[in-house]
């Protein structure tokens, strides 16, 4: 980890390079963007974004590349925008990562390449995220794509689910000269990223870009289909001719408490209340048919305290939401929420009740919500995750009226893949079983990751099995070993 | 696109759509659903399927009009498009040689109960269906489930056709009269399915039922189509739409299907306004909280 300036063209010695603060993204005001669906950061200029770029140390070994799960040659992208090449920045980065307008918004950098820049040893480390989304728009806005040239190899891959480890699958394969279909369950492509993440942290223009370029690349995509239901994975391969397939199909069926209330009126589950707003756009019923509960001057609390939960009640709150809150049983330590994004919630006016947890929803009799009794916690021992277990403190119940609550405490694996798919392979918990490594099944031709093989968990992680499935497929289809 | 081949009333009312579906031809099992979405700003809405033929690739949906999407629907002519159809949604129904089963259809339930009535009957059930109505033009299917049923047993509201009463008198008679009833499905209105729950719960007869819940994407993903069965939170979509009658909480099922009731009549009320032109906006109707709260 010697940082070299050997052959650098940054004009910085590296001493000086430490001295320039890292450039602030500019953001909208917390007080306007509470109330609407805009994109909270702005991103950088290009003033901004070489001033940023300075800042890299250029390690003979970046950490960062080592720490990215798809691999993004960090120091290679940023010299080049050092050198003002921000197309070629922007090329440099496609290299690694078929989505890096989205990547940029949404990866956790702080769990990966920037947790491990050599920077934050002593100050705040590189935003290779900002620089990321930077050169992404920069390269969108400019609408010059290069499209690469590939020799065709006849053969044929299907990829089931068009999230982000499909559509990296997808990109990486057919780069590499495979046909590549993809399957999509809904009537909207995307996944996660157009059902799930909200507008104003994620575009969806952004991803119907990335999508109009991958068509132009020769991905072809199929709505409206359920496999396992409406073409099982044995029908592709043996009836359809593809000759791998990877599943991707992501987040699963959505977790409740148990508790009693949670079948009242007004008592959603985080999927449904993100499917309903961003996929559906009931917010803007009657224009849209599709309804939801009107949150003007409600009340509205999302129990949980992951980056679902925060998208959850921060677009509760840009519908109106009277008070905001999020109901977490743990500490801010404990958080999984990025914490950017627990920041901003903050900034906006979300109402942090934490160490508390509902025991019991409240009905008007009349079957809708009008409370959650919670009870506030300590935390004791810690648990299997490693983080401290919260115990609840005796005789501390107390109401919290509520018009809406959103349940947001994780997944459980969606068995329709597994259980149309005879002898593949799964763990105790129901997810599909595949090789870390290679993301294999123990079904030859088929290859599995992201979510529906680890639970649920981060954009970038699925993106990161979607680029070692790329890999394994294609050295599956041109040396026909398995 | 999904392409209408054919339509036609079947009774006021309701309308049978002949849709170019080949994947859900080819797939389809009585018992199962799809979810359909007419256009860009359409809502999306689970229906079951009634039939389907492989060979020509095509499925059948039997839809009653209620509110603005099943109005809708039943305003498309042959030839006209639906934007999405997804499916075969649901586990197919259980089908397997019971000995005596009694499908029962309520309103355009029966459409629903058909292809489970034809499945008994294929394999090798003593199938009597009993098919209830508001009136006689509600009636449906009649010659179909003769078609597939040892026995049919009809009851309308009214009595405007064959005997004038309910489903479940039918169904008491036959457990008066001693006939043995190995499984009882049955498909209609939550009331009636209730009314036949508890009648065969003290007769300790098996009995499934077919739950038409508030359904998003149907793959389990949202969990709005949770009900409460033996205490428990299953997902209509992937755990059902049929369920042991005994087991399920009609009275969640109610709650929750009745939780968007305001916005489906607004909906309604927009729709049936617009469909009559020239008339001015609705200043008379009660302004719909959540077109306030969206309008934003």
């Amino acid at each position: 980890m010697i940082p070299v300036t050997k052959k650098s063209i940054n004009p910085l010695p590296l001493r000086e390079r430490i001295k320039v603060p890292r450039q602030v993204m500019p953001e909208q005001l917390a007080d306007e963007r509470n109330k609407n669906f805009t994109e909270v950061n702005l991103g950088y200029s290009p003033e901004l974004a070489r001033q940023e770029a300075l800042r890299c140390l250029e390690c003979a070994k970046p950490t960062c590349t080592d720490n990215c799960p798809v691999g993004v040659k960090v120091k290679e992208f940023v010299e080049l925008i050092v050198a003002g090449d921000f197309l070629g920045a922007a090329a440099k980065i496609r290299e690694n990562n078929v989505l890096p307008a989205v990547t940029g918004r949404v990866c956790p950098q702080e769990d990966h390449c920037e947790g491990k820049c050599l920077l934050s040893k002593k100050v705040k480390p590189l935003g290779i995220g900002y620089l990321e989304r930077f050169v992404a728009d920069y390269e969108q806005r400019m609408g010059t794509h290069v499209l690469p040239d590939v020799q065709p190899t006849g053969k044929k891959v299907a990829v089931v689910g068009s999230g982000p480890s499909g559509l990296t699958v997808a990109g990486d394969l057919i780069q590499k000269g495979h046909k590549v279909r993809v399957f999509e369950a809904l009537h909207e492509l995307g996944g996660v990223l157009v059902y799930g993440i909200p507008e104003f942290r994620l575009p969806k223009q952004i991803i119907r870009e990335q999508l109009d370029y991958m068509r132009e690349m020769g991905v072809e995509f199929e709505t409206d289909v359920v496999v396992g239901r409406t073409v099982t994975i044995d029908e592709l391969i043996h009836e359809e001719g593809y000759d791998a397939v990877y599943i991707g199909t992501g987040a699963g069926l959505p977790q409740f408490m148990g508790i009693p209330g949670e079948h009242l009126n007004g008592v959603y589950s985080a999927n449904e209340f993100l499917t309903r707003i961003n996929l559906m756009k009931a917010y803007k019923f009657p224009a849209y048919d599709e309804p939801m509960v009107d949150l003007h001057g409600k009340d509205v609390a999302v129990i949980g305290g992951g980056n679902t939960a925060l998208d959850a009640i921060r677009s509760a709150l840009r519908l109106g939401a009277r008070k905001a809150y999020v109901i977490y049983r743990r500490s801010d330590a404990e958080m999984p929420a990025r914490a950017e994004e627990v920041h901003h919630a903050r900034q906006e006016g979300i109402d942090f009740q934490m160490l508390t947890a509902p025991v019991e929803f409240l009905s008007d009799g009349k079957g809708w919500l009008t409370a959650a009794r919670c009870v506030r916690m300590e935390l004791g021992e810690p648990d299997e995750s490693g983080r401290r277990r919260p115990v609840p403190v005796k005789g501390s119940e107390f109401d919290l009226p509520l018009s809406v609550a959103v349940m947001a405490i994780g997944t459980t694996a969606n068995p329709i893949v597994q259980s149309t798919t005879p002898g593949l392979g799964t763990d105790k918990r129901g997810y599909i079983q595949a090789d870390p490594e290679t993301q294999r099944t123990n079904r030859p031709g088929v290859f599995a990751g992201g979510d529906i093989v680890t639970g649920a968990a981060t954009v970038i992680l699925a993106m990161g099995a979607g680029r070692r499935a790329a890999g394994s497929i294609h050295d599956y289809l041109t040396t026909g070993q398995w | 696109m999904f392409k209408i081949v054919h339509a036609e009333f079947i009774a006021p009312g309701i309308k049978r759509l002949i849709l170019e579906a080949p994947r859900i031809a080819r797939k389809q099992k009585a018992g199962q659903f799809v979810i359909l979405r007419i256009y860009e700003e359409g809502e999306r809405i689970p229906l079951t399927i009634e039939n389907s033929d492989p060979d020509k690739g095509t499925i059948s949906i039997v839809v009653q009009s209620a509110g603005k999407t099943t109005r809708l629907l039943n305003s498309l002519e042959t030839g006209d498009h639906i934007l999405d159809v997804v499916g075969p949604l649901g586990k197919p129904s259980e089908i397997e040689k019971f000995g005596t089963v009694v499908v029962i259809g309520g309103g355009v339930g029966t459409a629903m109960a058909y292809p489970s009535a034809a499945a008994f009957k294929r394999a090798g059930n003593r199938v009597i269906a009993i098919v209830g109505g508001r009136n006689k033009e509600l009636v449906i299917l009649e010659q179909e489930l003769r078609a597939v049923s040892d026995t049919v047993m009809i009851t309308t509201d009214d009595g405007s056709y064959a005997d004038k009463g309910f489903v479940t008198d039918k169904l008491r008679q036959l457990i008066e009269n001693g006939v043995r009833i190995d499984l009882v499905l049955a498909i209609g209105p939550i009331p009636m399915m209730r009314a036949v729950a508890e009648m065969t719960r003290k007769e300790n007869i098996r009995t499934v039922v077919s739950l038409n819940t508030i359904m998003i994407d149907g793959t389990g993903m949202c969990g709005g189509c949770r009900v409460l069965v033996d205490g428990k939170s299953e997902f209509a979509c992937v755990d059902g739409p049929e369920f042991d009658a005994h087991k399920v909480n009609f009275e969640v099922l109610v709650q929750r299907n009745g939780m968007y009731r305001d916005a489906e009549q607004r909906s309604l009320t927009d729709y049936e306004r617009s469909k009559t032109a020239k008339v001015a906006p609705h200043e008379d109707a009660e302004p719909c909280a959540i077109a306030q709260g969206g309008k934003r």
